[in-house]
């Protein structure tokens, strides 16, 4: 029997092609074919708190924008340079027990302990992680994953910072719009900031250092520096992350390095298309809502990520993002081979 | 002085029995295997179920529960991370997120029926009561039990890797593992023994170790790390170097716990990581000399 056998093409679009030069700015509709996913990522965050229902939702878009910083700076370590660190809640903690204690103990303003607990944080965070730097894949990784249960019960057992208690009150912003457009104007920064240094010629050899760690070496470069520099750039955004988390709750405590803040991010991150940084940004908006509904289910939830995680990776690798912007850039269709 | 060595020795024989298999499934197949400390979790929750749900006898559960513990090794490859094979970053996180949706998912409390363990209470029956009374120091047998099993699995495991054919197989592919394909050897079912044989080797650490405690989900983590801090303090691919940094870490624990509590040694085998990491990166008696080469 003749079956027929079929396949599916993928073609560029006539504008695609059309936008990638000098021809980009020839009319209004290739200008607009290139701002328009750009401009309705930034439109969109910035309109969201306007049209959103009531208190409740704020805050928890507010927390969305704390899950994007983390996995954004997930999606740069892991995936721009190779660093697995699935230790992101290390750097929420030391960021917002910095910032909570400059405020706790010292009284200092908002507008200088986020600033100072998120460049000492990342200090920090970056100078305990250094030695494990020559440590590539799992070992880097399990380390990382430590960091944050070493961290709660160093607090524990020596009762330090409040112990169990935790610190507080903090104080917090004068009102939740500034918090909002402080953490969605953060998470577009980073986006665009992200993807610029990664453009930039130490971005390419973050590029190198992921592939082939051993040829960068060959070239002359000394690799572990440049991860310090990455490391400290990804722990810039976990910290504040941290900072801000600690003032929009007004309390500090070891719930700061609960495993949450390690594993979703991962899992908004795999579900948004790794590697693409905006997608790990659309992957939190749409996880953190979720699991804001399931909050009554505790434990359940660090299981769903865990699933979300599995079931994108093996049947959905490139996430949600890169599916999206195929529609956008291709056309998709069966053809008889 | 007898007391801290004895119990630093048995330490130290139960950090070799976390490890092995750790160390077993990545020097092979180079496949994270986060899953180590759940299945050390999971094969004390199966045990503790036939034994106290079905009333199996001791001897069966723990077989039965060890058979369980291999084939999900085995599906854990099969299913999973086959398809993710050669990807180091997948790997890494689909086996991260196995490993806490076990872990976490043992803690569930009421969906379905299933009942999560949460709390004391639940403790596997020892092997042998009753204690060895010598001059200098008293041990209970169980422990002395951890040394007898620890040394028998090291040396059996020395034998299987060097005297059988699929253990050969095994480090053939550890070694080059595409010369070892064209020698005819199939990597994807030699990588399905080693994740096999692996989970086993963690579920007989927790059959044997955990009657000395309660079944928690924590000591899933604590299994994990310890493991890591073996394989990272010994040497990679060295079996000197498993056993004598297992004796290190475990002497350092129980003279820790000895002074200052055991709350502490957390702290202290992450310190002995750093300072091993900071003075000699390649550990103690590992074989790849060059910073960058450890995987």
């Amino acid at each position: 029997m003749e079956r027929e056998e079929r396949r599916k093409e993928r073609l560029d679009r006539g504008i695609k092609a059309r936008t990638e030069g000098l021809y980009a700015i020839a009319s209004w509709r290739e200008i607009t074919y290139l701002l328009a996913p750009r401009a309705s990522l930034i439109i969109g965050l910035l309109i969201l708190p306007l049209v959103l229902p009531g208190l409740y939702w704020q805050r928890v878009l507010a927390l969305a924008g704390v899950y994007a910083l983390l996995a954004l700076s997930f999606d740069f370590l892991a995936h721009r340079v190779g660093l697995v660190c699935i230790g992101g809640a290390f750097m929420m903690g030391i960021g917002g027990y910095i910032s909570g204690g400059l405020n706790y103990y010292f009284g200092l303003p908002i507008a200088l302990t986020i600033p100072i607990a998120t460049l000492a944080g990342a200090l920090i965070c970056t100078l305990l992680w250094l030695p494990c730097l020559p440590l590539r894949g799992v070992y880097f990784a399990i380390i990382t994953f430590m960091f944050p249960h070493l961290a709660t019960s160093i607090i524990i057992a020596g009762g330090l910072l409040g112990s169990t208690e935790g610190l507080s009150p903090i104080k917090g912003f004068p009102n939740i719009w500034v918090g909002i457009y402080l953490i969605l104007g953060l998470v577009l920064l980073t986006i665009f900031g992200l993807r610029r240094l990664c453009g930039e010629d130490i971005g390419v050899v973050f590029a190198g250092i992921k592939d082939n760690d051993q040829a960068v070496l060959a070239s002359g470069v000394n690799i572990t520096r440049v991860k310090i520099y990455a490391l400290y750039i990804a722990t810039l955004i976990g910290c504040f992350a941290g900072a801000f988390v600690a003032h929009f709750s007004g309390f500090v405590g070891v719930s700061l390095f609960a495993l949450d803040f390690s594993v979703m991010p991962i899992a908004a991150c795999i579900m948004g298309g790794p590697g693409t940084l905006a997608g790990p940004a659309l992957g939190a908006l749409i996880l953190a809502p979720l699991s804001e509904l399931l909050r009554g289910f505790g434990q359940l939830r660090v299981v769903l990520y865990c699933v979300i995680l599995v079931v994108f990776i093996l049947f959905k690798p490139e996430g949600l993002l890169s599916w999206v912007s195929r529609r956008y850039h291709q056309i998709e269709r069966w053809v008889k081979v | 002085m007898g007391e801290v060595l004895i119990y630093g020795i048995v330490n130290g024989m139960i950090f070799v029995l976390m490890a092995v298999g750790f160390s077993f499934v990545y020097g092979i197949s180079r496949l994270p295997n986060f899953a180590h400390g759940s299945i050390y979790v999971t094969t004390g929750f199966i045990t503790w179920s036939f034994i106290n749900n079905t009333g199996l006898p001791y001897w069966l559960s723990v077989i039965l529960s060890l058979i369980i513990v291999f084939l999900a090794g085995v599906a854990i490859y099969q299913f999973v991370m086959i398809r993710v094979r050669g990807m180091p970053i997948s790997e890494i996180i689909v086996s991260f997120a196995i490993a806490l949706a076990i872990l976490e998912g043992l803690r569930l409390q009421g969906i379905g029926g299933f009942k999560g363990f949460i709390g004391p209470g639940y403790v596997l029956p020892r092997f042998i009561d009753g204690m060895l009374e010598t001059p200098w120091v008293t041990i209970d047998l169980q422990r002395l039990l951890i040394i007898a099993v620890g040394l028998l699995l090291l040396g059996f495991m020395w034998l299987f890797t060097h005297h059988n054919k699929i253990g050969l197989a095994l480090r053939a592919m550890a070694q080059h593992e595409r010369a070892a394909l064209m020698l005819g050897i199939n990597s994807d079912r030699m990588a399905n023994i080693a994740l096999g044989i692996g989970s086993t080797l963690a579920g007989l650490a927790a059959i044997v170790v955990m009657p000395l405690g309660n079944i928690t989900c924590e000591s899933g983590y604590t299994v994990l790390t310890n493991a890591i801090a073996v394989c990272i303090i010994g040497g990679l691919g060295s079996w000197v170097g498993t056993i004598l940094g297992a004796l290190i870490l475990g002497l350092a624990t129980t003279i820790m716990s000895a002074i200052g509590g055991t709350m502490w040694n957390n702290v202290l085998i992450f310190g002995l990581i750093i300072l091993i990491l900071i003075l000699k990166p390649s550990g103690l008696f590992g074989q790849q000399k060059e910073l960058q080469e450890r995987v």
